[in-house]
């Protein structure tokens, strides 16, 4: 049987209960005269729970672990029919019988060992289905038959199905939290193995970045160096550059949005600013390096400033408008939150709008704006597009914003793009510098929770 | 007759106020004398807490809400183009329903508005201020020694003294409260109620309330509003003992409202 159709199978067993539940617990309920404690939908769908939760996971285990299963079968059969073989050759050949049996490879170029091990890898794959459809079904008959048993006028169904939601949510926040640990854990031990080919000092104090491996031994340059200092210095003078930009005039326009403009204004203004958010990063990114940043270029050498044709300037000016609506509509949204009275206090004392907004509203805010601005910061150091048209991918220490600067994440592009190899210290750099790229951005959240927790003005 | 000319401190004559097309208040005439407490009271939607908000042209940030009529303080014509609505609220304080306290410390609370009006020349001075007021709101004694933890981490009732403190710093003239214990307890009421009787002597001072009992209690006149008209105002005493108008006799004893 096979996966779709078996998950077919579950989800009528699943609809099936429903009905039939509620038609049990209706029958139940017209026999006695008791008050039924529980509606009957809720009857109806710890019947569907019973008969279908178990057999989801048995499921999901089952088609999880039986390729492992499968492959080592396959190769203690291979290995009994063609003898001693490397790892390689092993590898080659369980890839051979798998291609086969999917019909992908031409039978007259396959060897008869192969084709006897696809058809015992067929069978065992067969039985595997079938074992899995009958063991997932009876499961799920025998979780119907235990669960109607339960169906009577007092049976608290109403509790048991809000205990099934509480752990849905439960489990649905376990699945995020072990994603973003499964990712940490990746970017880790690949990190570890990069550093067993470059020393730890190199890659985090080095200043020259040059990731160029030789593929042959017989190449010319055939050692890189990995000093990061270079991709992080362009990431940090880019998101500074804009910054300067994105706060001032975020900020000052969700201030005139909630405090200064009629609603009807604010209305309009309002989703315009956000259309800023929804245009895609290429199209900002070609935007900065054909227009902006030819323009800054002519523009530097009328006034006699030599400006690079690939600026940081013109790409962290490009990023700064691309984070105002994070920037405004965030802080717009915390502003008004603050709520009125506060603003009626300080206007009944005397106070001019400015005043209240500086010394009440900002302060009272503060919390709401900085994570607004957090989150316009990991927007700026995440941008790879902009950063890769409009700043190029020169890896320049310098903190001169007229030259061609590059950033982490676009080395990261860089480095996994075009053929590669898992296994060379280049693409594992990748891996380390996403790693050390993930704990600047956490130290930096860390710290803003710590200034706002330390400063922020709480009311109510 | 010329005695109690003299000591009117706020004349209101014909005053309308329109929230768009919704007309609120027609034409209300209410002398409110000086060093005395003027309770208006009146049911729901009666537009005393308006009338109130008139006196310190509080009105003016809401949209589509439209002044008519004349108000007047020491003679003064408070709608007038010379006056300074910003000079004018310090003059007229304003203590709210809801505590409001800012979110900051005691001190700042009370220095915030001696601070924008530049009332005092050094820090020293400022100090003997914030002390000055937070004795006179009667909430000294509790707060001398946390002076600067935040406001909001006091009671409810603590935070409206908070609020009359931080009122009375930029030393007005005129005090209006609206609806000032209504979000208190009875003791917490009760300490309002003998603040305001002290505050009496320094301030005039005009209170929205709905309960019948304050307004007997703690004020010297009462004006009882309804649908937007000025039913019948009078000495406290009289109004509560003798009222002469139907309505007002019907409001007081419980029969509407």
């Amino acid at each position: 049987m096979t996966l779709n159709f078996l998950v077919i199978c579950l989800i009528s067993l699943g609809v099936y209960s429903f009905l039939f539940g509620r038609y049990r617990i209706r029958k139940v309920t017209q026999q006695v005269s008791v008050k039924q404690h529980s509606r009957d939908v809720y009857h109806a769908t710890f019947l569907a729970a019973c008969a279908t939760i178990v057999p989801l996971i048995v499921l999901i285990v089952w088609s999880s672990l039986s390729p492992l299963v499968l492959n080592g079968l396959l190769e203690v059969q291979l290995q009994n029919m063609v003898g001693a073989a490397t790892v390689g050759e092993m590898g080659v050949l369980i890839a051979q019988t798998k291609a086969f049996s999917a019909g992908l490879l031409n039978p007259a170029f396959v060897s008869d060992d192969v084709k006897q091990a696809a058809s015992y890898y067929e069978s065992l794959q067969a039985a595997s289905d079938t074992g899995r459809a009958l063991l997932v079904l009876a499961i799920g008959l025998v979780g119907l038959a235990f669960g109607s048993r339960f169906l009577t006028v007092r049976f608290t169904a109403r509790h048991w199905v809000e205990r099934l939601a509480t752990w849905l949510m439960i489990g649905a926040s376990v699945i995020a939290i072990l994603t973003t640990i499964g990712i940490v854990l990746s970017l880790v031990f690949e990190t570890i193995r990069f550093f067993d080919s470059v020393s730890v000092t190199e890659f985090l104090f080095g200043l020259h970045w040059s990731p160029q491996i030789a593929i042959r031994a017989d190449q010319a340059g055939s050692s890189g160096s990995f000093g990061a200092i270079p991709l992080f210095a362009g990431t940090l003078m880019i998101t500074l550059i804009a910054m300067v930009v994105a706060v001032p005039v975020g900020l000052m326009s969700a201030i005139y949005l909630s405090e200064y403009a009629t609603p009807r204004l604010r209305n309009i203004a309002k989703p315009t600013i956000e259309v800023l958010a929804g245009i895609p990063t290429v199209v900002y990114g070609f935007f900065a390096a054909l227009v902006l940043a030819p323009l800054l270029r002519d523009g530097g050498s009328d006034i006699g400033l030599t400006v690079s044709s690939e600026s940081a300037l013109a790409a962290g000016l490009v990023m700064g408008t691309m984070i105002i609506p994070f920037i405004s509509s965030l802080s717009d949204d915390v502003i008004n939150a603050v709520p009125q009275n506060l603003r009626d206090g300080a206007a009944a004392l005397g106070a001019t709008r400015s005043e209240t907004i500086i010394q009440v509203v900002l302060p009272a805010a503060l919390p709401g704006i900085v994570s607004a601005v957090l989150l316009a910061i990991s927007r700026a150091i995440g941008e790879t597009m902009i950063v890769v048209m409009a700043a190029g991918v020169a890896a320049n220490l310098t903190a001169n914003p007229f030259e061609s600067v590059t950033t982490v994440t676009v080395q990261i592009v860089m480095l996994l793009v075009g053929d590669q190899e898992f296994d060379s210290a280049k693409t594992l750099a990748a891996f380390a510098l996403g790693l050390l790229l993930f704990i600047i951005t956490l130290g930096l959240n860390i710290l803003a929770l710590y200034v706002v927790n330390k400063y922020r003005e709480q009311y109510d | 007759m010329s005695s109690q000319e003299e000591n009117i401190k706020i004349r209101t004559s014909g005053v309308t106020v329109h929230y768009g097309a919704a007309q609120a208040l027609h034409g209300i005439d209410l002398d409110i004398r000086a060093n005395e407490v003027t309770a208006l009271i009146g049911p729901s939607g009666c537009g005393k807490s308006t009338f109130l908000r008139c006196i310190n042209r509080m009105n003016d940030v809401i949209e589509d809400c439209h002044f008519g009529g004349k108000i007047e303080i020491d003679g003064e014509d408070i709608y007038s183009g010379e006056i300074d609505v910003v000079e004018l609220r310090a003059r007229v304080g304003m203590v709210f329903q809801k505590p409001n306290p800012f979110p900051k410390s005691i001190y700042d609370n009370v220095a915030y508005g001696p601070r924008i009006h530049g009332l005092a020349s050094s820090k020293d001075e400022l100090d003997h201020m914030v002390e000055t007021s937070l004795r006179r709101a009667g909430l000294w004694q509790e707060v001398h020694d946390r002076l600067h933890t935040s406001g909001s981490g006091l009671s409810g009732g603590q935070q409206q003294r908070l609020c009359i403190a931080r009122t009375i710093a930029v030393d007005p003239n005129v005090v209006l409260m609206d609806e000032p214990c209504s979000a208190l307890d009875p003791i917490a009421t009760a300490i309002i109620e003998e603040l305001i009787e002290e505050l009496r002597s320094q301030y005039t001072i005009v209170i929205v309330t709905h309960s019948m009992q304050q307004a007997a209690r703690v004020s010297q006149r009462t004006a009882y509003f309804h649908l937007g008209h000025l039913v019948e105002h009078g000495d406290t005493d009289r109004i509560f003992t003798n009222p002469a108008n139907k309505q007002t006799e019907a409001y007081i004893s419980g029969k509407i409202g």
